[in-house]
């Protein structure tokens, strides 16, 4: 697989606030790719980047062979974004805020109305499109902010935190859509700081801290590399963690400890991986 | 070109869509304050002539016109992208998508471009109905109106850009836009006025546009002032090209 992104020593100030810090990350064409990382750990802000929203101090951004900042035009036509908070313009209806966003890209009348037609029925948003953009609920806000992005057929599709503040059955529907787009074709970038959701979803996760990538791999080899095998305890109420390679290790450890340490043997998960490496739990 | 056309028109498209949604609410906006103005300070206050020898309505309509480009160019232009930047977040939808940024610039100035052509026009027909003798209607009196329209649409965008809240537009409204009105000769002609204060209303675009649009209502008492067309084109130039290294730059 090629990459379709590459970021290269990325850093980004704002005023004396350094929000990415010698970023380098590339993203391969076709993938489910997660960023993974706590709030204010740089994930916007390198989205913004890569999308040419914001401007960045140092280092290169490559889009599909385009420099995302000289030939920005060019990057900008195979990108679409669906922004962390909702990005419709209020004041429009759902078909309106669709037809505006073909339009930037340029699209002629004919294939404007092909592909809304062909996306608000794959997300059954049909009867919503004529209404006030307020009159739908969170979660089919953000299915129109995707048929939005999505209308000019991008080559990534970047969904900033596209599930935070959804309930459950509209997390769950979000995951399918993004699935669905990705086994079509389409390069995901899905920031995240579930780690339930990047370990569900993603081909390969990309945590970031402090405006740094600190791991990046597949959630498995991931856990691999800290030890398959966790055990979690209790000592004096604090919880404890020990990884192991080896799950016979991991029984023979567990059988040290006794009952009131409340042992919990399982497999290594991302929050671990996270725990292990940054000292801090997610969203913490 | 045609380009260039069409990505202005496509990107103004959202923005004709919200004026045809609110279209009754933006005519009622448009047209009550400078009528309230025209009935308070061209009957209320004075009738009677003006130094220039026509009837002050006949003085005050194209300072009121000129001052109607400003408040509903200004007004809708900054408002309406306000709004789409600092709440909506639709402002960034289009700037990640391939558009040129002069077509940005354009586009996103054409609702208050149309907004205060619509006002402007409805105001300077009120003149002619009413001062029929005195304002006349010519092809300078439409360039005058149009270019003040772009260029406070175009300041109204500056602004907006470099907004940072709600509430700093607020204040540049009150320190800059409302005493541009009332001082700028609007209502009374600056050259009445002493040297020094003269100098600092020259300093002020919508001195320029009042010039411009009084000198070209009232052929038979005035020269057309084109050295204030020349300084209100100048201002749109400037302010065209401070936004354009606002979007460019991406520090908004
Ligand atoms: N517009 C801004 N001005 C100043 N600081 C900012 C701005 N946006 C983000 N930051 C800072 O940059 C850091 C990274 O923010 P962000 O990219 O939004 O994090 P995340 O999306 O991972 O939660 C944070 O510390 C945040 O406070
Ligand atoms: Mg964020």
């Amino acid at each position: 697989m090629s990459d379709i992104i590459t970021i290269t020593n990325v850093v980004k100030k704002y005023g004396e606030k350094t929000a990415l810090n010698g970023l380098n990350l590339t993203v391969r064409e076709g993938e489910l790719f997660g960023f993974l990382g706590p709030n204010g750990a740089g994930k916007t802000t390198t989205v913004r980047c890569v999308t040419s929203l914001t401007n960045f101090q140092e280092g290169t951004i490559i889009v599909d062979g385009h420099d995302a900042v000289k030939d920005q035009v060019e990057a900008k036509k195979v990108m679409g974004l669906i922004q962390q908070q909702i990005s419709l313009d209020k004041d429009l209806t759902i078909r309106e805020n669709m037809i505006s966003h073909a339009m930037y890209h340029m699209m002629n009348k004919k294939d404007r109305d092909a592909k809304i037609k062909e996306l608000s029925d794959y997300f059954d948003l049909g009867e919503y499109l004529d209404k006030p953009v307020d009159s739908l609920s969170g979660g089919w806000k953000k299915r129109a902010a995707i048929v939005c992005a999505a209308l000019h057929s991008p080559k990534v599709l970047f969904l900033d935190e596209p599930t935070s503040g959804l309930d459950v059955n509209a997390r769950r529907l979000l995951w399918d859509i993004i699935k669905l787009m990705n086994q079509k074709g389409t390069t995901i970038f899905l920031t995240t700081h579930y780690i339930e959701e990047a370990e569900l979803l993603c081909d390969r996760v990309g945590i970031i801290d402090h405006g740094k990538i600190i791991a990046l791999d597949t959630p498995a080899a991931l856990c691999e590399s800290v030890g398959k095998y966790a055990v979690e305890y209790m000592v004096d109420k604090n919880t404890k963690y020990k990884y192991f390679k080896d799950q016979d290790e991991a029984k023979q450890f567990a059988s040290t400890l006794d009952v009131s340490n409340n042992v919990l043997l399982r497999r290594t998960n991302l929050e671990d991986v996270f725990v292990e490496l940054t000292g801090t739990h997610v969203g913490v | 070109m045609g380009n260039f056309f069409k990505q202005v028109y496509y990107i103004s498209w959202a923005d004709l869509m919200f004026m045809k949604h609110n279209f009754w609410n933006i005519l009622i906006m448009t047209v009550m304050s400078p009528l309230l103005y025209l009935i308070a300070f061209g009957y209320g206050l004075r009738t009677g002539t003006s130094d220039i020898g026509v009837p002050y309505v006949a003085f005050v309509i194209p300072g009121i016109v000129a001052l109607s480009s400003l408040s509903s160019s200004f007004a809708s232009t900054s408002t309406r992208m306000n709004v789409q930047r600092l709440y909506y977040k639709s402002f960034d939808e289009m700037m990640m998508c391939p558009l040129s940024t002069s077509a940005i610039v354009f586009g996103k100035c054409m609702l208050g471009l149309i907004r205060g052509l619509l006002g402007c026009s409805l105001m300077y027909a009120l003149g002619m109905v009413l001062e029929p003798e005195y304002i006349s209607f010519n092809v300078l009196v439409v360039a005058s109106i149009l270019m003040s329209c772009m260029v406070f649409s175009m300041l109204g965008m500056t602004a907006a850009l470099l907004a940072k809240s709600h509430q700093s537009m607020a204040t540049f409204n009150s320190l800059i836009i409302l005493p541009m009105n009332f001082l700028c000769g609007t209502f009374f002609s600056v050259d009445s006025l002493n040297p020094i204060f003269q100098a600092i209303l020259y300093c002020l675009p919508l001195t320029h546009a009042s010039q411009c649009i009084r000198s070209a209502a009232l052929p038979d008492y005035l020269d057309f002032t084109w050295l204030s067309f020349a300084a209100l084109f100048i201002f749109g130039l400037a302010f065209y090209v401070i936004n354009y290294h606002l979007l460019k730059t991406r520090k908004v």
